[in-house]
């Protein structure tokens, strides 16, 4: 009850309690689906974003000024040429990006558990984790624009996938799906801790070192061998590597086999793990 | 409705140190409002939780509806709502969106889902404010929306947990002619209050809780036998004739006198052991009439009475009454 203007609110009608008999019909339809569950807290999540639309910011603003910032700060030392080192660097920048917005999953889930709504999801029988598959299916929206928003950068930049629009949409489909395993470690933390404050210090303590150590800036062969090692098994290592693959025309093949194990483990792992925290609040 | 709709048997629920529930036990006839008394922090809304299985208890058993709340949780969650302290509707999306999006959630097709909304919207007056946000929404409006939001799914059990706290005279009889209504239709509603009003108006059995245990329980009449009915306050004008006035008082209640700290004021506490069965009308038409007739005394002892009041017993004076302590409010989150 924070805030209560009384300009805007016109005289109600008193409520119809002898129309109650007629609303009280007892039958009731067959509860949904654990995916038609899921599918309905995703349209919750973008009608949210209907109505806060700048928190589109994020989706938009910020993949540019990633992709501008380092195609130039990077481009001519470390390919000669901007226009060079995107052919290299714009499949790298969109892994990184999009894994950097997973992080507002966590922000979201903090925020909103803590209000009152939560408790009515949670009583209701419906299939358990279905409110946190909707903020992921919701998220995937916003992957998706700021996907649309890279590669159309990208290719004003001068970046020119070999592997044509199959091949993008191809990388951006298996971007998706590792971000949506990826964003059960932030449903976690969303649901461990105690403010929006530390969710997001803990997921930037995380994310940092893990897109930077990976493939998406540099060729790891041109790293020390101790430092090539480590990228070479780190999980966002085995996402630009699948994604550089697909979108320039080639299969992944063994990063994908990875890429895909690892998502599998992702979500097997963090995904219980959500939920239990998520039963016990 | 011989059955109970809710049975609970030691109760026990702990938040680290703090005992927040202490071994309750209830029971909850079906088709009635249960009214559960307490103040801030007495352990209502932990309770409440619990049976509709949003907290595990660390002890006892509570069945629901003939469901176990651990085992048959989510049987459970099919036949119970909940509407929370605070407004357990989304606050960034429109009345009507909150609503369809439950309807969505309970199964509805989305077609069915509108016309549902609609008409929940329309029976509480809200469909005025179906396509504002609810943040614009006043206290008693959200209230309403809460309300529907718990009906959608037609609950054979409501739990209503503190539905006016902080909601102006006007929304207040508004919720409870709602919670009326609801009942009519054959739902049993457990309500939870800090107001004595608000439980005499709807409950026909009442729980007093404090300090996470059930210090008294029993129908309206039986409380109010074990507590008077209610108090009448005298002024007097002269502070001589006080004793004179209390006598008096006394005789023609049937009351126990007390001497305020105010060397003119008396307060006679109505007992009514007598009517304790009788209907709740009744008993407050006995009581005018009483109070009428000792104001007679007084004027006829030649004794001036410069002001008097009639009140039921307050919450304070319930507890003082049950616990011997008064009932402090704490702002417990």
């Amino acid at each position: 009850m924070t805030t209560q203007p009384t300009t805007a609110t016109p005289e109600l009608s008193a409520p119809r309690t002898d129309d109650l008999a007629k609303v009280f019909i007892t039958e009731r339809p067959p509860r949904p689906s654990a995916w038609s569950a899921s599918v309905t807290f995703g349209w919750r999540a973008l009608l949210k974003i209907k109505h806060v639309p700048e928190q589109l910011f994020d989706v938009t603003l910020f993949p540019i000024m990633m992709t501008l910032m380092f195609t130039y700060l990077f481009g001519g030392a470390l390919a000669g040429s901007p226009t060079d080192y995107l052919q290299f660097f714009l499949p790298g920048i969109l892994v990184v990006s999009i894994v950097m917005i997973t992080m507002y999953t966590g922000l979201s889930v903090n925020t909103d558990i803590e209000k009152g709504v939560f408790d009515r999801f949670r009583t209701l029988p419906i299939w358990r984790p279905a409110p946190m598959v909707g903020y992921l299916l919701g998220d995937g929206f916003r992957y998706a624009i700021a996907s649309t928003v890279i590669v159309v950068m990208g290719l004003i930049l001068g970046y020119r996938p070999q592997g044509g629009p199959t091949g993008v949409l191809a990388g951006v489909a298996v971007l998706l799906v590792f971000c949506f395993a990826l964003s059960w470690i932030w449903t976690m933390f969303g649901l461990l801790l105690r403010s929006d404050k530390s969710v997001m210090g803990v997921s930037m303590m995380v994310i940092m070192p893990l897109t930077f150590l990976s493939s998406a800036y540099v060729d790891p062969s041109t790293m020390p061998n101790w430092l090539e090692a480590l990228v070479a098994v780190n999980p966002i290592t085995f996402a630009v590597d699948s994604v550089r693959s697909l979108m320039s025309g080639e299969w992944p093949g063994t990063d994908l086999v990875w890429l895909s194990v690892l998502s599998a483990a992702l979500i097997a792992i963090f995904g219980p793990v959500t939920m239990r925290l998520y039963n016990r609040k | 409705m011989t059955e109970a709709a809710i049975e609970v048997r030691g109760l026990v629920k702990r938040f680290g140190e703090n005992v927040a529930v202490d071994g309750i036990d209830l029971t909850v006839p079906a088709g009635t409002v249960y009214g559960v008394l307490g103040p801030n922090g007495a352990g209502k809304t932990t309770t409440v939780k619990m049976l509709a299985t949003l907290l595990k208890p660390d002890e006892g058993d509570a069945r629901v509806l003939g469901r176990d709340v651990v085992s048959e949780a989510d049987e459970v969650r099919s036949l119970v709502s909940m509407t929370g302290q605070y407004a357990s509707v989304d606050e960034d999306l429109t009345g009507t969106e909150n609503l369809v999006l439950l309807a969505r959630l309970l199964g509805y097709s989305k077609k069915a889902a509108a016309a549902r909304s609609d008409l929940f919207l329309e029976t509480l007056g809200l469909t005025a404010a179906a396509h504002r946000q609810v943040k614009n929404y006043s206290g008693g409006m959200r209230r309403r929306l809460d309300i529907a939001a718990s009906l959608l799914s037609v609950p054979k059990l409501l739990f209503l947990d503190e539905p006016t706290t902080g909601l102006d005279p006007r929304s207040r009889n508004q919720v409870w002619e709602i919670v009326r209504a609801i009942v009519d239709q054959g739902t049993t509603v457990l309500l939870t209050t800090q107001y004595l009003d608000e439980a005499d108006q709807l409950a026909s059995r009442i729980a007093v809780i404090d300090e996470g245990r059930v210090i008294a329980e029993g129908t309206k009449g039986d409380l109010k036998s074990s507590i008077g009915s209610g108090s009448v306050h005298v002024r007097l004008r002269d502070p001589a004739r006080r004793e004179d006035a209390a006598r008096l008082l006394a005789e023609t209640l049937g009351a126990d006198v007390q001497r305020d700290a105010d060397p003119v004021a008396l307060t006679a506490r109505l007992r009514q052991d007598a009517t304790a069965n009788a209907a709740d009308a009744a008993v407050t038409e006995l009581a005018a009439h009483q109070t009428g007739v000792a104001l007679g005394e007084l004027a006829r002892a030649g004794i001036i009475v410069d002001s008097f009041s009639m009140g039921q017993p307050s919450l304070d004076e319930v507890f003082l009454a049950l616990t011997n302590h008064p009932a402090i409010p704490e702002e417990v989150a």
